[in-house]
Order: structure tokens, then C-alpha cells, then sequence
């Protein structure tokens, strides 16, 4: 289901069915998340990515009016697709490669992480919190500066000038 | 036949997190439309979320899962400006694809 819904975004030419193969996408690693003990992330998963960077995403499309379909069938650089293929598979191979041979690296037991149980059922929020709060409050706090950062710029960035709409609109 | 004999491992999670990363690689590269683009970094920042995540319950390491949660918050920044970055080019000149914006002056 993930690997289907990552091909749609590569392959539909219409954007909103590109945004919508990645929702499947981001809902199946969603469920990937659950299954590797990882419930908080998975609801933040599912809420910033599926529901809040997607409809972004979607409101741009509509908001631009580019959902027309765009032509795949031609390619301007003839050898742009094969040697994009070539390279990803690499990439994808090289990964895959690290994986088998560095398995044994796998067995490394760490400090202990608290999935949740039917009778302490947010012991995986409070470890993370724990997480975050204590050991990365700094990173927390960057973090929040880097929001501001892109809310504010984006904001300035968006803005017309004063008498700039009527020369644009034209 | 039973699904549950199928227990999928670290590796497996790990290798299909690659392939992910590599489909989304090769959609940054083959697409024009700079919407698409985004989306194709999307794929590749979850990929390595998925790789974070399968680790850290495999090491039994939280600290994965904190990282995870950094690099949703930085790809929420990252796509809220690329979106405004794409709204503004898009206004000036409609039917905008990657290839036409060579030059940074707008």
C-alpha cells in the first residue's frame, strides 16, 4: 500500500491525484508507525501529514488552478528519465545493500522504550515527553524558533505591496 | 495460511524505507511541476521517518522517536514556505514548471 501509493505520486499527472496517492502513502506509514510501537507519532502522523501538509497542498492547487494535467508522455531531456531510474535504483540499492551487510549491527539493545498497554495505555507519549522535554528542550526550543522563522517569512513573502495588485492583476 | 507467520523484521522496514527513498529520488528528478516536487520530498522525508521509527523499536532507543518529531515539525516549516515560494512565482507567471524558472529574478 505504501509502495503503491508512492508510484501514484510519481505517475499520475494530475497533482491532486498525486497528493491524493500520497495520503495513501503517508496513511500507510502511519500504520507502519503503530506497528513498530510508535502510537503518538502515528496520530501526528496521520494529523500534520495527512490532514494538515495535504490539504496545504491541495488548497495550493485549487488556489493556482494547475490541476489541469500535465503531459508525461513527452520529455524535453531524452536522457533525463532513464538516468533519473538508474540513479534512484542506485541510491535505493546502495541503501539496501548497507542494510544486509550491517545486520548484525541490528541486535544492539538500547535503554528500554515503553509501548503502550492496555493498562498504562499513554506510556509511549510520557517516555517521548520525557524525551523531548529533558534531554532535547533545546532542540525543542530551536524548533520553535524555526516555526516563527517560516510563519513570519511566509507571511512577508505572501504580502502584496501597497498599489502593487493593479499592475499584476493585468 | 497464515498472515501472522509473515513477521516483518527491522530489515524489512528498513529495506522499504530504500525503496521509498529511492521512488522518491527519482520524482524529484523526472517531474516538472514543482507541486509534484514538494510532494516527492515529502516521500523521502517519511521514508527516513520509517527507518527512525523501525529503529528506535528495534534498539529499543526512544531517541529515535524524538528525532522523528523534529523532522515532522521541520518538514511542516519546509512546506509552508515552499508552498508561499510557489504561490508567489505562480502569481506572476501562470503555468510555471522547474525547468522555466532558471533564473532567480522574478
Amino acid at each position: 500500500m505504501v509502495l503503491v501509493g508512492a508510484v501514484g505520486v510519481i505517475t499520475r499527472n494530475n497533482p491532486v491525484h498525486a497528493a491524493l496517492s500520497l495520503v495513501l502513502t503517508l496513511f500507510g506509514i502511519a500504520v507502519l508507525f503503530v506497528a513498530n510501537n510508535a502510537h503518538f507519532l502515528a496520530a501526528v502522523q496521520v494529523i500534520v501529514y495527512a490532514g494538515a501538509i495535504v490539504v496545504l497542498f491541495l488548497f495550493v492547487i485549487m488556489l493556482l488552478g494547475v490541476d489541469q494535467a500535465e503531459d508525461l508522455s513527452t520529455e524535453p531531456l531524452t536522457a533525463q528519465r532513464p538516468l533519473a531510474l538508474v540513479v534512484g535504483i542506485g541510491v535505493a540499492g546502495v541503501i539496501i545493500a548497507a542494510i544486509v551487510k550491517s545486520q548484525d549491527a541490528l541486535l544492539v539493545r538500547g535503554t528500554g522504550i515503553n509501548s503502550a498497554t492496555p493498562e498504562d495505555a499513554d506510556a509511549n507519549i510520557r517516555q517521548l515527553s520525557r524525551s523531548i522535554f529533558s534531554d532535547y528542550v533545546f532542540a525543542f526550543e530551536v524548533t520553535s524558533v524555526l516555526l516563527l522563522i517560516a510563519v513570519v517569512g511566509t507571511v512577508v513573502m505572501s504580502r502584496r505591496q501597497r498599489g502593487q495588485h493593479v499592475e499584476e492583476s493585468a | 495460511m497464515n498472515l501472522a507467520v509473515i513477521e516483518p523484521t527491522t530489515s524489512w522496514y528498513l529495506v522499504l524505507a530504500a525503496v521509498l527513498f529511492g521512488i522518491g529520488t527519482v520524482g524529484v528528478m523526472v517531474r516538472r511541476n514543482p507541486l509534484v516536487m514538494f510532494m516527492c520530498i515529502e516521500l523521502m522525508l517519511n521514508a527516513v521517518n520509517l527507518s527512525f521509527v523501525a529503529l528506535s523499536a528495534s534498539l529499543s532507543d526512544i531517541n529515535g522517536q524524538t528525532a522523528v518529531f523534529f523532522v515532522l515539525v521541520v518538514a511542516a516549516a519546509e512546506v509552508v514556505v515552499g508552498l508561499g515560494i510557489i504561490v508567489s512565482i505562480m502569481r506572476r507567471r501562470s503555468d510555471a514548471t522547474a525547468d522555466d524558472l532558471s533564473v532567480l529574478k522574478g
